[in-house]
């Protein structure tokens, strides 16, 4: 117990909130390594997605190449790409846009997928074209799923950020990798607490952005009301079955 | 709905059985310093052996396990525990009874302000310094220390053959070693006080493997930390500087152990390895283990004890 008690003053200790190592300075570390990541995942994964969930084509390669790539350890990742390209940032920003690209992909492409065919066909029999289909039918329904892609994402980049202290940078795992050689556990528990609680809030600033961009006609389908309303068109039930599949999804 | 409420009782009901388990075995993070050392372990003819996080203190930590072995005693390892801190706390609370160390840092982990330098001189104080309950047996000659390393490009621009050639360096030096070398006696701060310069610490976990030679080779850094038994020093023609004020103790290699497992019979075991053993064996383990051959630990060990008829 004294041990949490130390790492509680040990984070609330203002020689901790000054200098290159303070808390502040390595919380921003973190997020920004986190922003660049998902900002490079994303461009390599979101086009890949929607092309992949639009034409229904690619699927097998598309999915599986991320797939065993992820499967890959990331700190022994992290290693051998800073032998091979140096020890600076690019080494675990590769490693982790790998991480990083499987969640935002299959959220985009799910996410087209969950899009019932039959409000697609009947885009399509407005005379939309692919990109008016895409545009302003697949990704506005599916929004809330390619954003949860991203949040999943970024809850991994987030917390995996910390191995990267392995190497000389900064971030929050700086103070575990400082702390474990000498033993100064308080540190260390500072350290993983300050990764959890923004893990904590990334999460929450996500979940409220799913929130925001799910259209209102998806938002209106729920359960509830789509049950009670029992003059569903296609186009209703369509919502509904998106609805349910972000339900199973969380 | 229901089965969602089903996983969260799971879910507590698993936390509340960590937490519980948790208790049982006490606080991880305590310092107690119970004495109950090798209690818990079987009769004096069985003995847990534990190593360092690095491939060299793993296959002395075989060699002495497997001439064990040889002679009847049962050993368990426990190898890879990390760094000194923390496998001499496992050793203080019994979960293992012997590691193989290193004379010089083991002595300035007991004494920071020692003045010892010489393989005899640390060795002596050694004997009186280790705590009660423990011993170190006989010392090798075989030695393992933290060398300074600069490349042969930097040494021949600035001049640079020792840390006390450092002062004529006009550039900012960066040092590239394990992140505990900011406050240790012969890192960055011994560097300051005996050597008068100031070097920036790089940190880097992998004690002065791959990670450290490479930002050494690519300018990241214009020192590392090496150890001098290490095959990189003269795979990449790097410089090691002298250490005229001997900054870096001797570091021969030797048992620590439990005293309540120093049997007559473990010792002269464990003594009679240590009396051939050389620092020429040790490059050669580390050549083995990290060259393109890879041998493992446990093989490396079994040619040597061959090889010497133990």
């Amino acid at each position: 117990m004294n041990q949490l008690f130390a790492t509680f003053a040990w984070l609330l200790d203002p020689a901790h909130y000054a200098g290159p190592d303070a808390i502040q300075v390595r919380v921003g570390e973190q997020v920004e390594y986190t922003l660049l990541t998902l900002l490079l995942a994303s461009i390599i994964a979101l086009p890949a997605g929607l092309a992949i969930g639009h034409t229904g084509r690619g699927r097998t390669l598309g999915v599986q190449i991320p797939a065993v790539l992820r499967a890959l350890p990331t700190l022994g990742l992290v290693i051998l790409l800073a032998l091979m390209v140096g020890l600076g940032l690019l080494a675990p920003l590769i490693a982790l846009v790998i991480l990083a690209i499987p969640p935002i992909l299959a959220g985009a492409y799910s996410g087209l997928e969950s899009v019932d065919r039959e409000t697609v066909d009947a885009a399509r029999a407005l005379g939309m074209t692919g990109w008016q289909v895409l545009w302003k039918v697949e990704i506005p329904l599916s929004l809330s799923l390619i954003t949860g892609g991203l949040r999943s994402a970024a809850l991994q980049a987030v917390a995996t950020w910390t191995i990267a202290a392995i190497l000389p940078l900064g971030g929050l795992g700086r103070y575990i990798f400082d702390a474990l050689p000498v033993q100064d556990y308080p540190k260390m528990l500072a350290g993983s607490m300050l990764v959890i609680a923004l893990a904590l809030v990334t999460d929450a600033l996500f979940a409220l952005l799913q929130k925001v961009v799910t259209p209102p006609g998806v938002r209106a389908g729920r359960a509830s009301l789509v049950r009670a309303k029992t003059t569903h068109s296609h186009a209703r039930a369509a919502l509904f079955r998106h609805a349910s599949f972000i339900r199973n999804e969380r | 709905m229901l089965r969602r409420r089903g996983l969260v009782a799971a879910a507590l009901i698993i936390t509340g059985l960590v937490a519980l388990s948790g208790c049982a075995s006490g606080d991880p993070l305590s310092t107690t310093n119970s004495n109950t050392a090798g209690e818990g372990s079987a009769g004096s003819d069985t003995i847990a052996i534990g190593s360092a996080a690095f491939p060299e203190s793993e296959i002395l930590a075989e060699v002495y396990a497997q001439a064990l072995e040889g002679k009847g005693v049962t050993v368990k390892r426990s190898f890879n525990i990390g760094q000194r801190e923390v496998y001499l706390s496992a050793l203080k609370d019994g979960s293992i009874d012997m590691i193989p160390e290193y004379s010089g840092n083991l002595l300035q982990s007991y004494d920071t302000n020692t003045t010892a330098e010489s393989s005899a001189d640390v060795y002596a104080e050694l004997l009186e310094k280790v705590p009660s309950g423990f011993e170190v047996l006989d010392q090798s000659q075989a030695q393992d220390k933290d060398s300074y390393n600069v490349t042969k490009e930097f040494s021949e621009k600035y001049q640079v053959n020792s840390l006390a050639d450092l002062k004529n360096v006009n550039i900012p030096l960066k040092l590239a070693s394990n992140p505990e070398s900011a406050e240790h006696p012969a890192g960055v701060e011994g560097i300051k006080r005996l050597y008068e310069v100031s070097v920036t610490l790089v940190p880097i976990s992998d004690s002065g493997g791959p990670l450290t030679v490479k930002a050494l080779l690519d300018g990241t850094v214009q020192m590392a930390d090496v150890y001098t038994t290490s095959p990189a020093i003269k795979a990449n023609h790097l410089v090691t500087l002298d250490d005229p004020e001997n900054m870096i103790l001797a570091q021969n290699v030797l048992p620590l152990i439990n005293s309540s497992k120093a049997s007559a019979k473990i010792t002269q075991v464990l003594n009679n390895v240590s009396a051939v053993l050389t620092t020429d064996d040790l490059i050669k383990f580390n050549t083995k283990s990290s060259g393109s051959a890879k041998e493992s630990p446990a093989a490396i060990a079994k040619d040597w004890l061959a090889g010497k008829g133990l």
